[in-house]
């Protein structure tokens, strides 16, 4: 197994001319969890974008060992479990059953084993029940958790989140930091959560500009106080 | 902040609702069809037509009048045939005071036909929608062989026409918050207003051209390769066959009683 994310000298301009990306570079090891934090526009969202090759910019990126190539497209968008900000845009489908079954679907799985994910993977957000049921009547909370759901029916080994804790009450958040750490896949946690980014994650990667400007131990980073100030950010 | 309003199922459990959804997509089908197929003036037939739909309804547990009720909604689509009674050439029954148009007798009856055919055809469609959730009403759709992208469409706007009305209301709610009036302050002029909201509809566009965007990235990071795929759902049961053979005879009964005499 070889669930590592290695990124090398990525690039990215986005269409209109506005560049994102300036070469960037990471590494992250089987397993291991990591948060990604950088202010507004410093290319977080753009650069998830670029680990399932929904946006492919100009360098290297290898997701669980393979470059990611026309060929393998596929199989990375099966092996990286990528959780959108807005859970209106993740729950596409008229019903709960058929979002989280979408995925699976798409992998060619017969029709038992796609019920059996559906079910396992509500389970495991303690989402049981809600199968029938329409996305947009469900709280804010709970189509985060179905959001999850939607990407670990697909089995990934590693998770890619974008504002996992955005818009949540202090108690459906603490059910989420609860359920990421439960979680075993390797995962890069994009988050403007600094008390989530203290206490859920051992490193954190700053990326501001378009480029990753620190990179180490979470307490390490969250003591430095000038490097947290030059980036637009705040120790918990 | 929920716009829900629009989502018509009615959760029973009664026999119309356990139909397979295919039955009753093709049995509203059939029924529009025969309804619009029944000539002017056959009165008898509209009202064994009625009676089917009421009956429906009945077996359905949403009661006699619940599509009776929401058919009004289509009252003024009605309005577009307005003008059929005074256009139409025939004896004179009524006159119009002042204005002096003619209603002519055939143009009467032509009038109340159209509007029997529209207010019927409606009521089924409401009742299709009443008794099946949407997602097997897409399903039963692309299972009867309707083109899967229209399906899809369907499908997408059911999801997404709440998301956007939200999206609506907030913007509402964020212009009236800040269109305050000062007691004596003249308003401001019309045309002002109506660039204001002209630019609201066009940024409500903006917005749902960007969330497809996303919806698109999220749905290709789950796979979608451009094909449209489902589970199956649903086998056709002896009840299923009866019902449909059943209900596709009376209506077939009807018309050719209706023709024939």
């Amino acid at each position: 197994m070889h669930h590592t994310i290695d990124v090398k000298n990525l690039h990215y301009t986005y269409p209109d001319g506005q560049v994102a990306l300036r070469g960037v570079d990471l590494y992250i090891a089987p397993g291991e969890k990591v948060a990604l934090v950088g202010p507004n526009g410093a290319g977080k969202s753009t650069l998830l974008l670029h680990l399932n090759g929904i946006l492919r910019g100009d360098g290297e990126v290898q997701v669980c060992g393979r470059p990611i190539n026309d060929k393998t497209l596929g199989a990375v968008r099966a092996a990286v479990g990528l959780v959108f900000q807005d859970p209106d845009d993740q729950l596409f489908s008229p019903s709960v059953f058929d979002d989280v079954a979408f995925g699976p679907l798409y992998m060619g799985l017969d029709e038992g084993s796609i019920q059996q994910r559906v079910e396992q993977s509500l389970d495991a957000v303690g989402m049981r029940g809600v199968e029938r049921r329409v996305p947009h009547h469900l709280s804010g909370g709970e189509k985060k958790r179905v959001a999850i759901a939607t990407v670990l029916a697909m089995e990934p080994e590693i998770l890619v989140l974008d504002e996992p804790t955005a818009g949540l009450d202090p108690r459906t958040r603490r059910g989420l930091i609860n359920l990421l750490r439960e979680l075993p896949q390797t995962m890069l946690v994009s988050t403007h959560d600094m008390g989530l980014v203290a206490e859920s994650f051992l490193r954190t990667i700053v990326i501001n500009e378009g480029r990753v400007v620190a990179d180490g131990p979470t307490q390490k980073l969250l003591a430095d106080d000038a490097l947290l100030e030059s980036h637009g950010l705040e120790a918990p | 902040m929920h716009i829900s309003f629009l989502d018509p199922f009615q959760a029973r459990d009664s026999l119309v609702h356990r139909l397979d959804p295919r039955v009753k997509a093709v049995l509203t089908l059939l029924y529009v069809l025969a309804v619009s197929l029944t000539p002017q003036g056959a009165w008898a037939a509209f009202a064994a037509f009625l009676a089917l739909v009421l009956t429906a309804a009945w077996a359905a547990k949403l009661g006699w009048s619940y599509s009776l009720r929401r058919s009004f909604i289509a009252l003024p689509f009605m309005l577009a045939a307005l003008a059929v009674p005074f256009v139409t050439p025939g004896p004179a029954i009524y006159e119009v005071p002042v204005l002096g148009w003619t209603v002519s007798e055939p143009g009467f009856v032509r009038f109340v036909t159209i509007l029997l055919r529209a207010w019927l055809a409606v009521q089924a469609a409401i009742l299709l929608t009443a008794t099946t959730p949407f997602t097997d009403l897409l399903w039963s759709l692309r299972n009867l062989r309707i083109p899967q992208a229209l399906v899809a469409m369907l499908g997408f706007m059911y999801r997404y026409l709440f998301v956007l009305a939200d999206e609506a209301l907030r913007m509402n709610r964020a212009r009236a918050a800040r269109s305050p009036r000062i007691v004596g302050a003249p308003r401001p002029p019309i045309g002002w207003q109506a660039r204001v909201a002209g630019s609201m509809v066009g940024s409500l566009f903006l917005r749902a051209l960007e969330r497809s965007e996303r919806v698109y990235a999220a749905m290709a990071s789950r796979g979608y390769d451009g094909e449209v795929r489902a589970l199956v759902r649903f086998q056709m049961l002896g009840l299923d066959w009866i019902v449909l053979l059943g209900v596709s005879l009376s209506l077939v009964a009807i018309l050719t009683l209706t023709l024939v005499i």
